[in-house]
């Protein structure tokens, strides 16, 4: 279960890093004739039919049977791209921004993740060795945090912050939002697990070597806590995945130029684009497909146990 | 059980003043408010004038604790946004989450529970359907679920794809009015219930199986009761109070999620509200919508743990389960 959630989240972490280096396009080419053109096939052969548009008044493609052209890894022909997977109303390669997107909003989601980890296991160990007034403190706010719905205090927050802000700036305050929801659930599983580990006779022995409160908790009881992080982290993720879609999706995420799963689903979400061009939605499907093997990869032990 | 009534009747009410004056506090220190964009249009005059009018010079103290004192008898002031009072405003929206979020708990728990109880309880090809489905559900989240219902509803035209009515405009029958609301209902229950109603499954079925395993079950199978009378009268009894805890903790998830799917498929309800409320600096109108929302939750929680103590007779006596 650990090794496989390690995997899981490595793998993804490498995705966000390499996808733009996949993207057959960048992210902001727009090629204005092809405004909502339609996800195209390529043939077996690795070649494919370019579009030409059939009805202006329809904006309605077709494939030109008479020629093909290569895929666009290996050659590019600027009056025939090659949308995989359609372009969006700009004209932009919805693929190539699936993967310059990726790195956005996993890589926030990432960031987030590791925050809200960091300061759950410190806040959480700090809880569970001192105990008294502090813990009691600590897993109040903690309790508190966890009642409200998520989405709302997320909502609160950023809409109280100046709605027009500079994307890198966004990018650091969503983080520090999604740390501020979603350090609790780790804090409290890491409460309960060193508030049982510092009684054992390792920590003991510690102690009476004359090992400090902090290295204590750093050398020993954290440790001991890794697989409760690692599993808090693989579920924390796709959650926070879905937290900027929704942010960007309702206008309070990140500003439109800047390519996020959410800026895309945002200007793809109305009835209008949702009914006529449904693959400017794959953002969602990817999201889908994350939380998916999220929770299979959850699901397991319990399967295990039969 | 009164006492322990009442320390949860105290929580909720503290939980609504926290929330409420959080909110209005917040919206309040930050930079900008209502006036700033009124006054694009007008002279510094007639600017100065509005925020006198609004009241919105006044010092933060002395703002809020009038802000309390009416709140408590029920006064939540105007909203700025609409001229309206913000107590009738809240009235009409809060109705309308209120239904689609019981609808939703509803239908999640007819769909959740019967097939948890199937997939605990049967091995073989139902099984693993019910399980795969449900994997599907629960990835399934209000924000993908209601994009994809949305699709499906203009490719198909099954159902109205948003809204809560049409508006028609002309006078309608209750009757009529009636059947249009059922006609637009369930989509946005639909995407709200599918992870509800997956994790419901999930529990419900892993629940059940450990309690088909318990003695007093295989006791009841060799004194002769059938099968499906000793899994429903014997064994899912017991398995229901770790389901009844999730409801509890479904609340919360219920909001959240309800708030998307308002924004999706354009339900006029209290979330719609309140982002417009956020956006606008409507600071009174922010604490009365996050009051109310508190108090929903507070009171959802405490129904679902009331329900919780009444099925299990050790929380009902006060000994530790």
């Amino acid at each position: 279960m650990i090794r496989r959630t390690a995997i899981f989240l490595s793998a993804l972490t490498l995705f966000a890093v390499i996808g733009p280096w996949l993207a057959p396009y960048r992210a902001a080419d727009a090629f204005r004739d092809f405004l909502h053109a339609p996800p195209m096939r390529p043939h077996l052969d690795g070649r494919v039919n370019p579009l030409v548009l059939a009805d202006r008044l329809e904006q309605r493609f077709e494939p030109d049977l008479s020629r093909t052209v290569k895929l666009p890894w290996i050659e590019q022909d600027a009056t025939a791209p090659v949308f995989l997977l359609g372009a969006d109303d700009f004209g932009r390669d919805v693929l190539s921004r699936l993967l310059y997107g990726a790195r956005t909003s996993i890589g926030l989601s990432l960031v987030a993740t590791l925050g809200a980890v960091l300061i759950g296991a410190l806040a959480g160990a700090w809880a569970g060795y001192r105990g008294g007034w502090v813990e009691d403190l600590i897993m109040r706010v903690a309790d508190f945090v966890l009642v409200l719905p998520v989405i709302y205090v997320v909502l609160v927050l950023r809409a109280v912050l100046p709605l027009v802000l500079a994307p890198s700036t966004v990018f650091v305050l969503v983080a520090w939002i999604f740390v501020a929801v979603g350090w609790p659930l780790v804090a409290k599983g890491v409460r309960a697990i060193v508030a049982v580990e510092r009684n054992r006779e390792y920590v003991q022995a510690a102690r009476s070597l004359g090992a400090s409160p902090l290295r204590i908790l750093a050398v020993h009881l954290i440790p001991a806590c890794g697989g409760h992080l690692l599993v808090q982290a693989t579920l924390l993720l796709p959650a926070f995945i879905l937290a900027e879609a929704t942010l960007s999706f309702i206008g309070l995420g990140f500003p439109d130029p800047v390519t996020s799963w959410g800026t895309m689903l945002a200007g793809a979400g109305n009835y209008n684009a949702i009914a006529r061009f449904p693959w400017t939605l794959a953002p969602a499907l990817a999201i889908f497909a994350i939380v998916l093997l999220t929770n299979l990869l959850a699901s397991k032990p319990i399967e295990d146990r039969g | 059980m009164g006492r322990y009534l009442l320390t949860r009747l105290a929580f909720a009410l503290l939980l609504v003043f926290i929330v409420s004056s959080a909110a209005l506090l917040l919206t309040r220190v930050v930079p900008g408010n209502f006036a700033d964009q009124e006054c694009l249009t007008l002279n510094a005059e007639q600017c100065r004038a509005l925020r006198d009018r609004l009241g919105l010079d006044r010092p933060l103290v002395e703002q809020y604790l009038s802000w309390i004192s009416h709140a408590v008898r029920f006064d939540f002031g105007q909203s700025l946004l609409y001229s309206r009072p913000v107590g009738a405003l809240i009235g009409e929206r809060a109705l309308n989450t209120a239904l689609l979020a019981t609808i939703a708990l509803l239908l999640a728990t007819i769909i959740g529970i019967p097939l948890g109880i199937y997939s605990g309880t049967r091995s073989g090809i139902g099984r693993a359907i019910v399980r795969a489905v449900s994997v599907i559900g629960v990835s399934m989240p209000p924000l993908i679920g209601s994009l994809a219902l949305v699709f499906i509803a203009a490719r198909t035209g099954w159902f109205p794809a948003g809204g809560m009515t049409s508006a028609t405009g002309a006078e309608q029958t209750w009757a009529a009015w009636l059947a249009d609301l059922a006609a637009h209902l369930p989509l946005p229950a639909l995407a709200l219930a599918i992870p509800m109603a997956a994790t419901l499954e999930r529990l419900q079925s892993e629940a059940i199986a450990s309690a088909a395993h318990e003695p007093f079950v295989a006791a009841s199978r060799a004194r002769g009761v059938d099968r499906a009378r000793s899994i429903l009268r014997h064994a899912w009894p017991v398995s229901l109070r770790p389901v009844l805890g999730l409801y509890g903790v479904m609340i919360g998830s219920l909001f959240s999620g309800s708030f998307i799917v308002e924004v999706v498929t354009s339900w006029p309800g209290l979330g719609r509200l309140m982002f417009d409320a956020l956006k606008a600096r409507d600071l009174f109108l922010v604490a009365g919508c996050a009051a109310t929302g508190a108090f929903f939750l507070a009171a959802g929680t405490l129904v679902a743990d009331l329900l919780l103590a009444y099925t299990d007779p050790r929380v009902r006596s006060g000994e530790r389960a």
